[in-house]
């Protein structure tokens, strides 16, 4: 054995070193955000709770095109549609299993009129399945909320679609 | 009639020193939890109360209300009896620990011996916890934790042996008034460093925390407790900690007396500075949680046979001939 590595030994020197940083860590700045009171940033890209969008004019986006539904990896989503009286195509019933959805994100980049979006909500737990059966209320009455922050987020992020 | 005051009188004492014990590791349990988290740059608890103060209320407040979980196939009577002679043992060495020169249940003349032989008997409560489970992963903890507070007391007695010497009583009044001079931490830094370390794997704190070692033994002994029963070792090892902590203070770093014997130091009370001894300790504990990583079993013993205890009887005899060669021996 070296005389250096029994120094080292005798003298808990590496200990001593370890110490110091932790008295030094102690002082550093905390990372910790206080949850429930603080947030992280979100980016505008965030793929959380389903919205479905409406024109200024109050009139819904979608179009029942159906890629949404057609692209889904868990065929979360169902769509049933009919021929409005003025000749537009609209939806009847537009669910999702939030349960089933993966969050993937494929309904919001299939639609070709920026009607089904994920929003930055993430805090929509619930107690009972039930409660997430999501339907086409549920779904207006999200984007009707979140409406404000949704076209920011699609502004901001339309520069790299 | 007599009999009856002195019983009312003693019980009278023995709760005014237990109720604020608990307090203070209730107190201590969230401060170790805190200086652990600002180590690894986190918080910690923070919520309940002013600063996270009553965290370990809330948390023993749950504890009483979880169910008690007795495994079916374990030994009942030993199973309930474990935790309750664990924290029974952890509190009755509080008995001799003078807080100040006033402040002390009893003072006995082997207060030193008794508090080794509690501390000693604690070893019980671990095994029959471990053993009364009936199941593999308690029963390989409290193996291992019997191992690892046996092998570490003979180094920590070898230690006492020391200070005994330099003061040539085994009061610990006697051992706090011997320091009045010089405290035992300068003459015997070796000792002390050892006997911090010994104290750390006799109250199973990391590094040496190889009985609970999650990663490979669940929780240890405690692995079959839940609910009140689970709580109650948890205090017993906080209550352990905090009195080797004591015991170092008294042993080490001169009790209740100040540091130094000027003006405005020498007038604040002793057990202000008791208090504040027995906190720096058990902040380094805390510290010294949050940086090191577990040992092996092996490296464990052989810290302990081949590296303490030899170096501890070496000072022994190293301070026993400086004592009477210089013709220091008290008494």
């Amino acid at each position: 054995m070296k005389l250096n590595r029994i120094f080292k030994i005798i003298f808990l020197s590496e200990f001593v070193k370890a110490i110091i940083i932790a008295f030094k860590e102690i002082l550093t700045k905390k990372k910790t955000i206080n949850y429930p009171f603080e947030k992280g940033k979100i980016s505008p890209r965030f793929r959380g709770e389903h919205a479905l969008r409406r024109y200024p004019n109050g009139e819904e986006r979608c179009i029942a095109c159906k890629l949404c539904e057609a692209v889904c990896p868990a065929q979360a989503i169902t769509i049933e549609n009919e021929e409005r009286p003025d000749g537009s195509r609209k939806t009847t019933r537009y669910d999702i299993d939030m349960l089933k959805c993966i969050y993937c994100g494929l309904c919001e980049e299939s639609c070709p009129v920026d009607a089904i979006v994920q929003g930055p909500n993430f805090e929509f737990s619930k107690e009972t399945r039930e409660e997430l059966y999501y339907n086409k209320d549920k779904l207006l009455e999200n984007g009707d909320r979140w409406e404000s922050v949704l076209a920011e987020n699609i502004k901001l992020d339309n520069p790299y679609r | 009639m007599d009999i009856f005051y002195t019983i009312y009188n003693e019980t009278y004492k023995i709760f005014l020193l237990l109720i604020p014990i608990l307090i203070s590791v209730a107190l201590i349990v969230w401060f170790d939890r805190r200086v652990w988290g600002f180590v690894q740059r986190r918080k910690g608890p923070n919520v309940v109360g002013p600063f996270g103060l009553f965290q370990t209320a809330a948390d023993a407040l749950k504890y009483i209300f979880k169910e008690i979980i007795i495994p079916a196939s374990s030994n009942k009577i030993v199973f309930i009896l474990a935790p309750i002679v664990t924290m029974t043992l952890a509190l009755s060495a509080w008995a001799v620990i003078p807080l100040s020169e006033k402040i002390i249940i009893s003072d006995i003349n082997v207060g030193i011996l008794y508090i080794f032989a509690i501390s000693s008997l604690g070893v019980y409560g671990i095994i029959m916890g471990g053993w009364a489970s009936n199941s593999k992963y308690p029963f390989l903890g409290a193996i291992r934790s019997a191992a690892q507070m046996v092998s570490y007391e003979v180094s920590i007695g070898i230690i006492i042996i020391n200070v005994l010497l330099c003061v040539g009583s085994l009061n610990l009044t006697d051992i706090v008034l011997a320091q009045e001079k010089l405290w035992f931490v300068i003459p015997l830094f070796p000792m002390f460093v050892i006997f911090f370390i010994s104290a750390l794997a006799e109250t199973n704190r990391p590094p040496f925390d190889l009985p609970e070692a999650e990663a490979e033994l669940v929780a240890g002994y405690q692995t079959e407790y839940s609910g009140m029963m689970y709580a109650m070792f948890w205090l017993g090892e906080y209550a352990n900690i905090l009195l080797l902590c004591a015991l170092g203070s008294i042993l080490f770093l001169g009790g209740w007396l100040s540091p130094v014997d000027i003006y405005p130091l020498n007038v604040i009370p002793g057990i202000f500075w008791m208090v504040f001894k027995i906190l720096l300790l058990f902040f380094m504990f805390a510290i010294i949680k949050a940086i090191v990583p577990r040992y092996r079993y092996d490296q464990l013993m052989r810290l302990g046979w081949k590296v303490f205890l030899p170096f501890s009887l070496l000072y022994v005899v190293l301070t026993a001939s400086f004592l009477v060669y210089f013709d220091l021996l008290p008494g």
